[in-house]
């Protein structure tokens, strides 16, 4: 059986390998959830790479349907090529294309499939999908064709949860929360991005990150992809860590609110001088 | 064999099925969790548990089941507790070379006895007993090959119990009040039933019709598709005792204006009269009585506030808080009003729901309108009460009760 191990551009926590390799070995789909940037979607992509398998991406749009993931066919397609008749049109099949999830089926080998933010689809949409993850088979009425998975894919699902998933799809489940990291594998986080930091710099970058995101009042939190770009600003404006220490340089890559920048702004620029009262919520 | 666990997860109301602890049993079954209690939290964990609301119940319930259990982690434990570190040994290659010539049943024996003989304690060096840099079979920071190592370095994770107890995700429990992205989650389930129009069906009469002016030639028509999106009017109380809440309220209020697509709102202190506000500082004003008429009815109504006045602010004539306001229409009547308007309508109240029973004013609007926490899950409940109609039902109750 194969066992994840990680990747060295992917820090993950021993709970979360822990979580890929149960869903593995049960041959059941793992849903990560967690807040946005906590490299929900890179997961995929690592076990890809770590097992040395296939990745097939599935991205879920507002107006995706369930069955544009087994397989569309194309009758506009065939209705034009009937006008000419420069084709075999008897010949449905060729018709038939088959999506992301048909493909991960069809493949000779076992691949990583990625269903890539399942929420921003219709409320209906897992639901739909219950009975080919269950049996990862599916049956084509237009060709009389049934499509059986030669090889149980690796199934990743992430979801920002902005919608709710029905409890009959969570059943069938691996379920992992990605919480948020902490400073030390924070630190791990940015060293596979920028080998070379200074340590100095990147412990006071740090130290302004957290404190910025204990800001209850916050729209919207700085999150990991964004701490990364504003090192990188950090790096190439080759701003010492003495002045990050005193002032936030280059906030606009971690805020993207002016009513959050605001609220940064009015707390006073020390680490040290806040006040208690616009940083946390005193209300309960 | 752990059943109760299955029954202490429900009592705390973590919604397991029966379909995922025959899951969990696979998963044990396969020995996934190594025989360790500790990944065996976190296997349970992934596969029992599918919300992070419910990670803290969790937590509860393991707490409950597991806390008294012995566990080979804690036995570890123990012997940790008992070692020291010392400087590590250096031994010549022959020494090496004996020690390389015990085998493991022998160790593993000598193990056991070092164990129930207790000798772990406070032992340093030595060649038979459990001890830090000793040539021993067991031990830390030691030389022997063949021999058994007690946790040298750190062990990969902490103690299932422990981290139990820590609920680091009490936070995520959903009775706290929420910030903006969770309250987007909660209204955009508010996000059904409208029809926005936005081309994508195939519309097949005039496709038909397109093609035999055509001659033949295909021209596909496009039709419009229905999109969901919803109506909602929000009434928010401002100033006073509504001051503490105001952040709160203003997050709802941002939350819903980029959730919901036909969203109104307007102002008010303490208690509805005759003018409703559109602005927070109260100086543009409409009247409630326009209002009421030139809406449509179909809007979901949810009203923000605490509900906390004097009993007279509700029933009398120029009750109102604001000394230079006169309404000749009790503010009782015009919420009255309101709740024979419309049809689905909520109150959210930022207090804690215990308090509600304490304060008059709160039990008079609550017989009038259905009144929910401000939290995550007063939120949702609300919510869910809007779309189901059942606020239909509460106004058909009330109406029949006060004719």
């Amino acid at each position: 059986m194969d066992y994840f191990k990680g990747t060295d551009d992917y820090v993950i926590s021993p709970s979360l390998k822990d979580n890929v390799n149960v869903s593995i070995a049960l041959g059941r789909p793992l849903l990560v959830k967690g807040e946005p940037g906590t490299g929900k979607t890179l997961l995929a992509h690592s076990i890809a790479a770590g097992l040395g398998k296939k990745l097939f991406i599935w991205n879920i749009k507002s107006t995706t349907k369930a069955r544009e993931g087994l397989y569309v066919y194309d009758t506009v397609q065939r209705l034009n090529d009937a006008r000419f008749g420069d084709r075999d049109i008897s010949d449905i099949s060729q018709y038939i294309k088959l999506g992301k999830l048909g493909e991960a089926f069809n493949a000779d080998e076992q691949v990583v499939l990625l269903i890539d933010e399942i929420d921003k689809a219709d409320i209906e949409f897992p639901n739909d999908l219950l009975n080919e993850i269950d049996e990862m088979a599916f049956y084509i009425p237009e060709t009389g064709e049934t499509i059986t998975a030669k090889h149980r894919p690796i199934v990743i699902i992430t979801s920002n949860s902005e919608k709710e998933l029905s409890d009959p799809f969570l059943r069938r489940c691996i379920f992992h929360y990605i919480e948020f990291p902490d400073e030390e594998l924070m630190q791990e986080i940015v060293n596979v991005h920028y080998p070379d930091i200074e340590k100095k710099l990147l412990r006071e970058a740090l130290k302004k990150f957290y404190w910025i995101r204990e800001f209850d009042m916050l729209r919207k939190k700085p999150s990991t992809s964004e701490l990364v770009d504003w090192l990188q600003a950090l790096i190439v404006g080759g701003i010492p860590a003495k002045t990050v220490e005193k002032e936030l340089p280059f906030v606009g890559a971690l805020l993207k609110k002016k009513e959050d920048v605001e609220i940064i702004d009015n707390s006073g620029n020390s680490h040290y001088s806040y006040q208690s009262s616009s940083r946390t919520r005193n209300v309960y | 064999m752990f059943i109760n666990f299955f029954f202490s997860l429900k009592s705390y109301g973590v919604p397991v099925s029966l379909h995922e602890w025959i899951t969990l049993h696979h998963a044990l079954s396969l020995n996934l969790n190594d025989c360790s209690l500790t990944s065996f939290y976190h296997i349970a964990k992934s596969v029992l548990v599918k919300n992070e609301i419910y990670f803290d119940k969790y937590d509860m319930a393991f707490l409950d089941t597991f806390r008294d259990v012995e566990t080979t982690d804690e036995m570890l434990e123990k012997i940790l507790q008992g070692l020291k570190k010392v400087k590590e040994l250096h031994l010549t290659e022959e020494e090496k070379k004996q020690i390389e010539e015990l085998n493991l049943d022998q160790i593993l024996k000598n193990f056991e006895e070092q164990m129930k003989q207790g000798h772990y304690k406070n032992h340093v060096g030595g060649n038979r007993a459990i001890g830090t840099g000793g040539r021993s079979t067991q031990g830390a920071w030691g030389y022997n090959p063949a021999g058994i190592r007690i946790g040298q370095g750190e062990s990969r994770h902490k103690r299932a119990v422990q981290i139990a107890e820590k609920r680091t995700f009490r936070n995520y429990s959903s009775n706290v009040t929420l910030d903006t992205r969770q309250m987007k989650v909660a209204l955009s389930h508010l996000r059904s039933l409208l029809p926005i129009l936005q081309g994508e069906k195939l519309d097949l009469e005039k496709t038909i019709d397109k093609t035999c002016r055509n001659a033949g030639e295909i021209e596909l028509v496009w039709e419009d598709k229905e999109k969901k999106a919803s109506k909602v009017l929000l009434l928010m109380d401002v100033g006073g005792s509504m001051t503490p809440y105001s952040q709160l309220v203003n997050r709802l209020f941002s939350a819903a204006g980029t959730q919901i697509r036909r969203f109104k709102y307007f102002y008010f202190h303490n208690c509805i009269y005759q003018d409703i506000w559109e602005d927070m500082e109260r100086n543009k004003s409409i009247s409630t009585q326009e209002f009421l008429r030139g809406e449509d009815k179909d809007y979901k109504v949810i009203i923000v506030g605490d509900a906390e006045m004097a009993p007279s602010e509700l029933t009398w004539v120029n009750g109102a808080v604001d000394y230079w306001y006169h309404n000749d229409t009790p503010g009782l009547v015009w919420f009255q009003r309101l709740r024979d308007k419309f049809e689905d309508i909520i109150w959210l109240n930022p207090l804690p729901a215990r308090s509600w029973g304490y304060v008059h004013s709160i039990r008079m609007i609550r017989d009038i309108f259905p009144m929910f926490e401000l939290t995550l899950e007063g939120l949702d409940e609300g919510v869910k009460y809007l779309m189901t109609g059942k606020g239909r039902l509460h106004r058909a109750n009330y109406l029949r009760e006060t004719s």
